[in-house]
């Protein structure tokens, strides 16, 4: 018996094109390059929503450098830089 | 024995109808908009309730927790734990909630159950929650959170009679000992816990919506266009300066001549002497001239609440964010800048929103650039007299072009010198994170936009009752006094104080081609913008009888060169004009030096400004 390899990739949702869409595998405040200290980032994307198992989805991007985001969480759409988004680990 | 005053305080996250349930139960005028952090004071009201009991009620800002990020969130949370001085703790805390997306709230409500205040739920939004197929088993969730519960329709009438009999009821209970309040800071992994926990009672007593809201997502797919989105922005404030001139044409022609009929009224019923040239010139005309701006003032919040109750600020904020960032300004910044096209000081206020200090102070120092309604008194009076009414390319205004140029000379030049500061005191500046919610669209309302601009309008008529009024006074009492010898040649002005302060002024402003008419009207237009077009009235009536009185825009045109009119438009573009405007920066930066700074970089720049502008003017011949 083998373990079944990982369908989704995973990946930043920094990173992902308009369009995509997951569900929250894990925060990495860490990974970020925000200028907020790392549980702090941590803290305010939970407060809005981005908690794992959340269903994420890109439906809009900016002019300048296709940032930021707006990200539909579960119920509710937020608008993010890019930036901030590496903290969040979709799959 | 009457009852004591019952405390009651509105919490929740932004947009879940705080300021609109606040509005609804006491009747309050009080702002109300679909963006995230629009109320950044906590407002009291009071009402009374079916059973007669007399309640106090707070509308505090939204926040998503109790952590304070940002100054309005600290007003939040400084209340409901009764840290602010001299407050009391309320009796009940109502947590509001948009029923349409109730995680973050519930979360939210969980948190607050540590500060050990009675606390209740309030579904709002029951409406569009209806609407879209979402059912919630009451009963099942009040027993889950272990907090009373129940539904509301902020903006119909009669929807929020639950919450008044709850209220009651509460209110009838022997008061239990409040509980102890144990709330601290939550860490990421408490916070998480609690967002879990939400979601599991959620899941537990509500549906989810079957229907999502379309309508949002199509308006959505054209406004957040990267392309189409930032046209569309353009295209409305582009639409909004041209109905500012064109729009309130025809009501402002009206005003004038009511209050030239009522200036001939008093000079043919009056005997000729001071009493008449008080009234005439002094209160008639000055308060008058400033009065009949009234239409454009309406016209500019009209737009703005329009576009802050249908849900676009958010919007707006998100197309400018990465925009703004090259001149180092906080997509945040956008909504108080955008507010400081009305007045300088709500935006100033609206600031609060901003939770990185040097963003915060950026955008409050760069501000009052933004073209506030009191401009447009002087700025219309100086057009209509200098700028010809033409159509070019067939549909353009040219006055209402030249308009549109100086709100974009304010905007570029604020983005320029937000860049310089960026550039010059926070050289490691480092951007601020940008987060948002964007909300869904809703229909404005005809009655909270009604209150809205019932509010701006009294206030600025109260303004050219009170502020005006006395500068007024004061500039006919100059302008008159001393009289004239006997026998006396010249205008009757010449010989009077006013003439004597602005001649001394005037070598000072003579290299920007104003005379010393002009210096008269400005030091009065210290305390109000506005005032200096009744300032000008005032001194050129007097200067040259009653025929100058009705027509100060004529008189103009034959005592000024255009190259004098082009210098004081730009003047008005940068000129740190208005006390009230440097007194909240003094207070909101808790700092004289942000308010000498922002007063002397602005009067360096109308100076240095004005002098170019007058001077290739001249250049080019219209001197
Ligand atoms: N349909 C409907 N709209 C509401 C209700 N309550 C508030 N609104 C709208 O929701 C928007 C945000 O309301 P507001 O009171 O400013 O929210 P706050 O940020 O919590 O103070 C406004 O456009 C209101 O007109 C409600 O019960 N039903
Ligand atoms: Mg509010």
């Amino acid at each position: 018996m083998t373990d079944l390899p990982d369908l989704r990739q995973q990946l930043p949702l920094g990173l992902a094109p308009r369009g995509y869409s997951g569900t929250i595998h894990r925060l990495a405040a860490g990974q970020a390059q925000s200028t907020l200290p790392s549980d702090e980032l941590e803290s305010r994307l939970i407060e809005l929503g981005f908690v794992e198992g959340a269903r994420v989805e890109i439906l809009h991007e900016g002019i300048v450098a296709r940032d930021p985001i707006a990200v539909r969480v579960d119920n509710v759409t937020v608008a993010i830089r890019r930036r901030e988004a590496m903290a969040i680990i979709v799959a | 024995m009457e009852a004591p005053l019952m405390h009651l305080a509105l919490v929740g996250t932004p947009n879940s109808g705080k300021t609109s349930l606040f509005n609804a139960l006491t009747g309050s005028r009080q702002k109300v908009a679909n963006y995230p952090g629009v109320t950044v004071e906590r407002k009291e009201g009071f009402f009374v309730t079916p059973a007669g009991r007399q309640v106090s009620l707070v509308d505090l800002p939204g926040t998503y927790s109790l952590r304070g990020r940002s100054p309005d969130e600290e007003i939040t949370r400084d209340f409901v734990l009764g840290k602010a001085k001299g407050e009391i703790l309320p009796d009940l805390v109502l947590c509001v909630a948009d029923s349409t997306n109730l995680r973050l709230t519930i979360r939210l409500l969980l948190e607050l159950k540590a500060t050990g205040r009675p606390l209740a739920l309030v579904l709002n939004m029951f409406d569009i929650a209806k609407r879209r197929g979402v059912t919630v088993d009451v009963p099942k969730l009040s027993a889950a959170l272990g907090v009373p519960v129940v539904t509301s329709i902020a903006v119909r009438k009669g929807g929020t009679a639950e919450l008044l009999s709850l209220t009651d009821e509460i209110a009838a209970q022997v008061q239990a000992a409040p509980g102890q309040n144990l709330w601290r800071p939550l860490s990421a992994s408490e916070l998480r816990a609690t967002q879990r926990e939400a979601d599991r009672i959620i899941a537990s007593s509500v549906s989810l919506p079957k229907r999502p809201d379309t309508w949002t997502a199509r308006i959505d797919s054209l406004v957040l266009h990267p392309v189409a989105g930032l046209v569309i922005l353009l295209a409305i404030l582009f639409v909004m300066f041209q109905a500012v001139f064109a729009w309130a044409q025809p009501l402002m022609e009206l005003l004038s001549s009511g209050f030239d009929t009522a200036g001939q009224f008093v000079h043919d019923t009056l005997p000729s002497g001071l009493l008449q040239s008080f009234l005439q010139n002094g209160v008639i005309s000055g308060v008058g001239s400033v009065i009949v701006f009234l239409p454009q003032i309406i016209i500019i919040f009209l737009f703005i609440l329009l576009l802050e109750d249908f849900g676009y600020m958010a919007r707006a904020a998100f197309l400018m964010d990465r925009i703004m960032g090259g001149a180092g300004l906080h997509g945040r910044a956008f909504i108080p800048l955008l507010s400081s096209f009305a007045c300088a000081i709500p935006g100033i206020m609206a600031t609060r929103v901003i939770d990185n200090r040097r963003d915060r102070l950026t955008t409050i120092l760069i501000a009052p650039l933004m073209t506030c309604s009191a401009r447009i008194p002087v700025y219309t009076l100086i057009i209509s007299a200098f700028i010809p009414p033409r159509d070019i390319w067939g549909w353009v205004n040219l006055q209402g072009l030249v308009m549109f140029g100086l709100y974009a000379t304010g905007i570029t030049s604020a983005l320029g010198m937000s860049f310089l500061v960026k550039f010059l005191m926070w050289r490691d500046y480092q951007p601020a994170p940008f987060m948002l919610e964007l909300p869904d669209y809703k229909m404005p309302r005809l009655r909270s936009i009604a209150i809205g601009i019932y509010t701006r309008a009294k206030m600025f008529l109260q303004r050219a009752g009170t502020t005006i009024f006395a500068m007024m006074v004061l500039i006919w009492f100059l302008a008159s006094f001393p009289q004239p010898p006997a026998g006396a040649e010249e205008p009757a002005i010449n010989y009077s104080l006013a003439a004597v302060i602005g001649k001394a002024i005037a070598p000072l402003l003579a290299p920007v081609g104003f005379n010393w008419q002009i210096a008269v009207a400005l030091i009065p237009g210290m305390a109000a913008r506005e005032v200096a077009v009744a300032a000008l009235g005032t001194v050129y009536a007097i200067e040259g009888g009653k025929e100058a009185a009705e027509q100060i825009g004529q008189v103009l045109t034959t005592k000024w060169s255009l190259a004098t009119a082009l210098s004081l438009l730009v003047w008005y573009i940068f000129a740190p004009q208005c006390a009230s405007t440097l007194a909240v920066i003094r207070r909101e930066t808790g700092s004289w030096k942000w308010m000498a700074l922002t007063f002397a970089y602005m009067l360096a720049l109308a100076y240095a400004a004005s002098f170019a502008t007058y001077n290739i003017a001249l250049a080019l011949g219209a001197g």
